[in-house]
């Protein structure tokens, strides 16, 4: 008896005060609504949004619902979070590599690079590359052409945009590139545990990357033009290039932060994960004849990937949630475009803000369930 | 057959080769040194592109002259061991040096040669450089906000307060010594909230009242994070406890909290503390902005403190849980006397980085109109009067915020190399 008291006594006692809580909220939130004449629901989302969007990666206009200007906002986001972690993982990789360098030079550069860096609230930092540095860039009519074909200016990054004809059939070409080089592996895979003979399978995998899709703009009528971007006359004072794609400064000042910012971590990440595996295993490897190619490939690599990955996901999913620092520099993501002007004109407040949160939510949340699945996987199994 | 190779030295010639290697690196970076602060191309006799290139592959030659295993001396050795131990860190070593070299005139020009500080109008900036007048005259609006001026002692005063009351545990006495959580966790937060309402906001004792929403600066930084770190510590400990419990309606009630908050943006909680939440308050009931800040903020870092707490919980070895079971401790008895204080010393390094996280998250309040430094910077930028150094503002406020941020990471480090030796 006194146990069951024990164990159901705390149990009831937390839920009831969570209860409690929730319930008094909600009473509260009904008065306040009734009181000022607001309902809730999410009827507004289907309708009329009659706000404009800066950048936008599907069609939008005013005329649109506002689920469409969530849907924007939200690819926003992605796009801004999706290259930051490309770039990110780059410069990660290198510095976290450098920092281990027999060069005295190099390994402290790197270290100076991180410190530096990390120690920057990423606020400051994206004010800094907005406010402070991309202004410093030239006007259109002014700029130099970067690598011939791009410009960097004050309004922007304009760069050449691809115009293809028959694109389905070019990628479904990379798909069977991908589908062969799957297959290629498994087989490979095969052959050297029944066989054990070795087939150089990076090397056919990237003739068979490049071959079918050349194959493509061979045979199956698929075509790529580049349309430049051009100088145009606005008015006696303002250019503006037209044509190709323009990367808002916005977007750029982001992404530089956000890359430079999460780098740090991700190369304190790589750093620790190569430490991690044991000096051992490498002269081990070495002493059964591997070659250091195949030491890194068979034995260094997997091992320190096992520590690095999962850490480095966790930066990742850093990084999208700290793009939503987007609002504060005026670029249209999620927060900006849903929570903040969506929420002004339609002042859903409960609604907009639930809606956002639960959009970020789900995304770490699945993301995470992928690691822990990921991390199931790669453990090693002891016996 | 014997190679030859005239650019690699045995151990006979490199005195020989170790001058004349030294003497064509130094050429090089006389070179470079002589392009960047002079202006003038030693080179220029050379063809368009081997002039960039010259000192890069004389100082790669000297250095290549001057790699061997071992000479003998030390300071040799040293070098190769360091920065010449094969062509490709040569080509980074003279990269990085090169690099460095050519940065320095231009940086040091803007920040120190050409800028101003004197003066206290925007017309004082003449010079190509920084304008340092700028940072000088709204030194005070960085660092205290829209405070009157006349009253900053105020916050001076409680700052030194609540700091030397943080440090009353060094002090402490030795059989006073096993309170000294009871005071951390309840009674200091309690003296602190009660010097700080007092003294910065007044109202009381002679004092004139400020509204929160005039406070700002560096002080709101510090303001919010000692109140969010004080607070957040004790609600993460209990929800860490909670997801390590065996009562299931607990832990999954702790599991909700912790993966909630893990799981959205500050800047989201920031937005919901200031539109959402004075929905869910009773009517006529008024909560202060910066404390719906505060407490929004708490909430949060909260969650990520209970993750690292746990982190300590589970390195405990089982045994201390079956030895303090053994002897016939409860659980409330078991955690305090035997759990937590081995497991928060090992949190320490931890708890100390959540910090500084909750520091670099701070001058995101900013975006629900509290004037931080974030805040001020983005005020002073706009000023009519100080158009164009938001360059000088931002670079001000990224220095202080590197020396916070930075001093606080070392002493991290070393607490955690302290508390590594200890176990």
């Amino acid at each position: 008896m006194n146990n069951i008291i024990k164990k159901f006594l705390p149990q009831i006692l937390a839920i009831l005060f969570v209860v409690l809580i929730f319930g008094f909220l909600t009473i509260n939130a009904q008065t306040n609504m009734d009181n000022r004449g607001i309902d809730f629901g999410f009827g507004f989302l289907s309708q009329e949004s009659s706000f404009d969007v800066q950048f936008s990666l599907i069609e939008y206009s005013g005329s649109d619902s506002y689920a469409r200007a969530f849907l924007v906002g939200l690819l926003n986001t992605l796009l801004v979070s999706f290259i930051s972690i490309i770039f990110c993982t780059i410069l990660g990789v290198i510095i976290g590599v450098a920092r281990l360098s027999s060069n005295y030079l190099i390994k402290n550069s790197a270290a100076w690079y991180v410190e530096f860096f990390r120690n920057i609230p990423l606020l400051l930092q994206i004010f800094f590359w907005y406010y402070a540095a991309l202004r410093a860039l030239p006007l259109p009519e002014k700029a130099n052409a970067w690598f011939g074909v791009t410009y960097m200016t004050v309004k922007g990054y304009y760069i050449p945009a691809m115009v293809w004809e028959n694109l389905n059939v070019f990628l479904y070409c990379g798909l069977a590139a991908i589908i062969s080089i799957i297959v290629l592996r498994n087989y490979a895979n095969n052959l050297r545990d029944t066989q054990g003979k070795q087939i150089p399978v990076l090397l056919y995998s990237i003739a068979l990357l490049i071959i079918l899709p050349l194959l493509s703009f061979l045979f199956g009528g698929v075509s790529l033009e580049f349309e430049l971007p051009q100088l145009k006359k606005l008015s006696k004072i303002s250019y503006i290039y037209e044509g190709g794609i323009s990367l808002p400064p916005e977007l750029i000042a982001l992404v530089l932060a956000l890359s430079l910012y999460t780098s740090t971590f991700v190369a304190e990440c790589v750093r620790a994960g190569i430490e991690g595996v044991s000096k051992g295993q490498k002269e081990a490897a070495a002493s059964v004849g591997l070659t250091p190619n195949q030491v890194l490939k068979l034995v260094i690599m997997p091992q320190a990937l096992r520590i690095i990955i999962p850490p480095t996901t966790n930066q990742y999913l850093n990084l999208t949630k700290n793009s939503s620092l987007a609002a504060a520099i005026a670029y249209p993501d999620l927060v900006l475009v849903f929570a903040g002007t969506a929420l002004m004109q339609t002042g859903k407040a409960i609604e907009i803000v639930s809606i956002t949160m639960l959009t970020y939510l789900t995304i770490s949340l699945t993301i995470a369930a992928i690691m822990n699945w990921y991390n199931k996987k790669i453990e090693i199994k002891e016996k | 057959m014997q190679t030859i190779n005239f650019l690699k030295p045995n151990r006979d010639n490199i005195k020989n080769y170790s001058i004349i290697g030294s003497f064509l690196v130094l050429i090089s970076l006389i070179d470079v040194i002589s392009n960047a602060f002079l202006k003038t191309n030693l080179t220029s006799f050379l063809p368009g592109s081997l002039s960039s290139l010259f000192p890069l592959i004389l100082g790669l030659i000297g250095l290549n002259m001057m790699r061997i295993d071992y000479s003998g001396n030390k300071t040799l050795d040293k070098l190769n061991k360091n920065i010449n131990t094969n062509n490709f860190n040569a080509v980074l070593t003279l990269l990085i040096l090169f690099s460095i070299i050519k940065a320095l005139p231009p940086s040091l020009n803007w920040m120190i040669l050409d800028a101003n500080i004197s003066g206290d109008t925007k017309d004082a900036c003449t010079g190509t450089g920084a304008c340092w007048t700028y940072i000088k005259v709204w030194f005070r609006r960085f660092m205290y906000g829209m405070y009157p001026n006349e009253f900053h002692w105020r916050i001076n005063t409680a700052f030194i307060l609540v700091i030397a009351l943080g440090f009353v545990g060094y002090f402490m006495k030795e059989n006073l010594k096993k309170y000294l959580a009871l005071y951390y966790v309840i009674i200091y937060p309690v003296i602190a909230y009660l010097v700080i309402y007092y003294l910065i906001s007044g109202g009381s004792f002679g004092l004139q009242w400020v509204e929160t929403g005039a406070w700002g600066g560096l002080s709101l930084t510090f303001i919010v994070s000692f109140f969010c770190l004080i607070f957040c510590f004790p609600l993460g400990m209990i929800f860490a406890l909670g997801r390590r419990s065996n009562l299931p309606a607990i832990k999954y009630i702790s599991i909700c909290y912790i993966e909630f908050w893990r799981g959205v943006p500050l800047i989201t909680v920031l937005f919901m503390s200031s539109v959402m939440f004075p929905m869910f308050l009773p009517e006529d009931f008024f909560m202060d902005k910066l404390v719906r800040v505060i407490i929004a903020i708490t909430l949060f870092e909260a969650a990520y403190c209970a993750e690292v707490i746990r982190g300590g919980l589970q390195s405990l070895p089982r045994g201390q849980y079956d030895a303090a079971k053994s002897l016939g401790m409860g659980y409330w008895k078991m955690h305090i006397f035997v759990i937590l204080p081995q497991a928060l010393k090992l949190v320490i390094p931890g708890i100390a980085n959540t910090f500084l996280a909750l520091v670099k998250d701070t001058p995101l309040i900013f975006v629900v109109g509290l004037a931080e430094l974030a805040g001020m910077l983005a005020l002073a930028k706009t000023n009519p009067k100080w158009l164009g150094f938001a360059m000088e503002g931002y670079i001000f406020a990224s220095i202080i915020f590197w020396i916070i941020c930075y001093a606080m990471s070392k002493y991290s480090y070393n607490l955690e190399a302290k508390y590594k030796t200890e176990r």
